[in-house]
């Protein structure tokens, strides 16, 4: 097999063709299916990537894209010469990186507690019930926040208003932005993204717990040493998804909230890329395609950066 | 319980370290189940009282003065319930188109001799982590001639690599390979085998999927943003938005005649509160049928294939 030209080599590279073409043959109905999502995925995934040109161009709508003039990175320096360029970015990675914190170990708390639980009724009733948010609609949800903060009639924005002996409204102290954020999303999520960890916890071995209880091991080393390990391997994937996302702050959450008021602490580069392309008086898109090729690059390399890294510690990796 | 088994009995009388940590357990599960009760009770209970009592902010638990006000105020609003019809629409269709699309793709990349899987698979998932971006993805819906129009609402996302991924490992994993490979030989075509039997064995999977993309359908307001002009083309969610966040009552809740009009303003937060609950009916009467598959789908789908 070492010599280059022998005719077993030959004849097995032959082979190995011949054994394609009758591969292909035997699964062309599995091509012709392919063809419908593939389809979808370069139209609607890659034609935009191609489009993403218009980062290094002066886009002008009328000539196109192909016939805009070419700026090399005058764009990308822009933005970062951008005044609130800094600002931007702190208020993404303020925002990300604080319900990343608070939010990731809220659903695997919830189901360790939830595990421990042997009333089933009660279980059963926190698990529907915790569920429920999940299915609001941003839209409803930032609706509810907002009569629910309102210092007149809602009973978060009573509240508020009593202790400080005036009426208050939280949305028009922009400090108080990142907070209303992530924790209204960790009410909304945390309940479904435990689902994943609770069956997981369902499936370790009872031996094992009976094994640790012979040996005499209370409750609470039984979470610290078989329970949590075994949602380790599956947290760490879903650490390193998230870590790829990092850049992606729920935006469309962010632009309903969002108010003249608190744009200090809530204009991240996502609702910038949404004012400067789509709802600016002169929509500038090659500039705006800019901001967002910039954040989807950078993003891209902390996946790779946190991939790399937990491939490394823990032998969990995405691929 | 009385075999005498040593482990039963321990269960049984638990350690006392074991009694505090349980009963903080309860504790904190109580918590959680207040704090995330607590504000859909009130969301209801304001939505079942009288004007007066929610724009007095009265309500704190239960209705105050139950009425039905709010709710027909609701139903009587035109542009709700053209927002409720062109939701439907674009959830029903569009979650049938995403099942074949999905389905079409998790199938072929299933199977582990297909040549060139490998490739496939990294063309698909690297649009989970890379994508345009929302400007060149507009002026590609622009160029298509989709802006305003339905299609804009059903197609782009017609796949999400996510969801195939799940399907994909629910295929590879829960579905024994030699059932295909018997099928194959019988003379059974892959698209008959698709059909016939690997979806109704893959049942679990497929109402997790139709469930994810049906609620992503009705909950997204934001493509509507982009893409659509026309309000009689708004799904619910835009409509919501106009009332919930952009405070623009519509004109057929803000009547004409000034009389009328104060009343409808005393009308605004009980109709907002009612709103918030009819939206979001649908998928709560949804969710206990597919419930039963969610662990299964769950479960299955996460595992790496």
């Amino acid at each position: 097999m070492k010599t280059a030209v022998s005719p077993q080599a030959i004849s097995v590279g032959n082979g190995a063709k011949r054994k394609l073409r009758v591969r292909l043959k035997l699964h062309y109905q599995l091509f012709i299916m392919l063809l419908v999502p593939l389809a979808f995925i370069l139209v609607f995934a890659y034609a935009p990537m191609v489009g993403a040109v218009i980062a290094f161009k002066n886009y002008n709508f009328n000539l196109g894209i192909w016939d805009s003039e070419w700026v090399g990175l005058q764009n990308f320096i822009r933005f970062v010469r951008y005044p609130r360029f800094w600002n931007l970015i702190q208020n993404t990675l303020v925002i990300s990186v604080y319900s990343l914190v608070a939010g990731f170990p809220m659903p695997i708390i919830l189901a360790l507690s939830l595990n421990c639980v042997r009333n089933r009724y009660f279980k059963k009733s926190v698990q529907m019930l915790t569920y429920l948010p999940y299915f609001i609609s941003t839209v409803v949800l930032c609706g509810m926040l907002f009569q629910f903060f309102n210092p007149r009639i809602g009973f978060l924005g009573q509240l508020i208003s009593r202790s400080r002996g005036q009426l208050t409204d939280i949305f028009l102290n922009a400090k108080s932005f990142p907070h209303i954020m992530v924790w209204s999303g960790i009410w909304q999520g945390m309940g479904f993204s435990s689902i994943l960890y609770i069956s997981i916890l369902a499936s370790v071995s009872p031996e094992l717990h009976e094994a640790a209880i012979i040996d005499g091991a209370s409750r609470f080393q039984r979470i610290l040493h078989i329970d949590f390990p075994a949602l380790l391997p599956t947290a760490t994937i879903m650490l390193i998804m998230s870590m790829g996302g990092i850049l992606n702050t729920g935006f469309e959450k962010i632009l309903l909230l969002q108010n003249n008021g608190n744009t200090i602490y809530s204009e991240v580069i996502d609702t910038y890329v949404y004012k400067v392309g789509m709802t600016a008086t002169i929509p500038d898109q090659g500039y705006a395609t800019a901001i967002g090729l910039f954040k989807s690059v950078i993003g891209f390399i902390l996946l790779l950066v946190v991939n790399g890294i937990a491939a490394r510690v823990s032998e969990n990796s995405l691929w | 319980m009385r075999t005498g088994n040593p482990i039963k009995r321990r269960k049984q009388r638990d350690i006392a370290k074991d009694r505090v940590l349980y009963a903080f357990n309860y504790l904190f599960l109580l918590l959680i189940f207040i704090i995330v009760g607590y504000p859909l009770l009130i969301v209801v209970s304001n939505s079942l009282s009288s004007p007066e009592a929610v724009t007095g902010g009265k309500v704190w638990l239960l209705p105050v003065d139950f009425s039905l006000e709010g709710y027909q105020a609701v139903f009587q609003d035109k542009s709700i319930v053209s927002g409720f019809r062109n939701s439907f629409f674009y959830m029903i269709v569009g979650t049938a188109i995403n099942m074949v699309v999905t389905t079409l793709c998790a199938y072929p990349l299933s199977i582990k001799t297909l040549p060139g899987r490998r490739w496939f698979m990294l063309l698909f998932s690297f649009t989970m982590f890379f994508s345009g971006g929302m400007i060149p993805t507009y002026l590609l819906i622009y160029k298509l001639g989709m802006i305003n129009t339905v299609w804009s609402m059903i197609l782009p996302g017609a796949i999400s690599v996510w969801n195939m991924i799940l399907m994909r490992t629910y295929f590879m994993n829960s579905v024994p390979g030699d059932i295909r490979e018997a099928a194959i030989i019988d003379g059974c075509s892959d698209f008959r085998y698709l059909v016939k039997i690997l979806i109704p064995l893959s049942v679990p999977i497929m109402a997790v999927l139709v469930l994810y993309y049906a609620v992503g359908h009705w909950n997204s307001y934001f493509n509507a943003l982009l893409y659509l002009r026309d309000t009689d083309l708004y799904p619910l969610q835009m409509v919501l938005r106009n009332i919930l966040i952009m405070n623009n009552a519509s004109m057929d809740m803000l009547a004409s005649d000034p009389e009328a009009m104060s009343l409808r303003i005393k009308m605004i937060d009980l109709v907002k509160y009612s709103v918030i609950v009819v939206a979001s009916l649908p998928l709560v009467i949804l969710y206990p049928f597919i419930q039963k598959y969610f662990v299964q789908g769950i479960m299955v789908g996460s595992l790496k294939g």
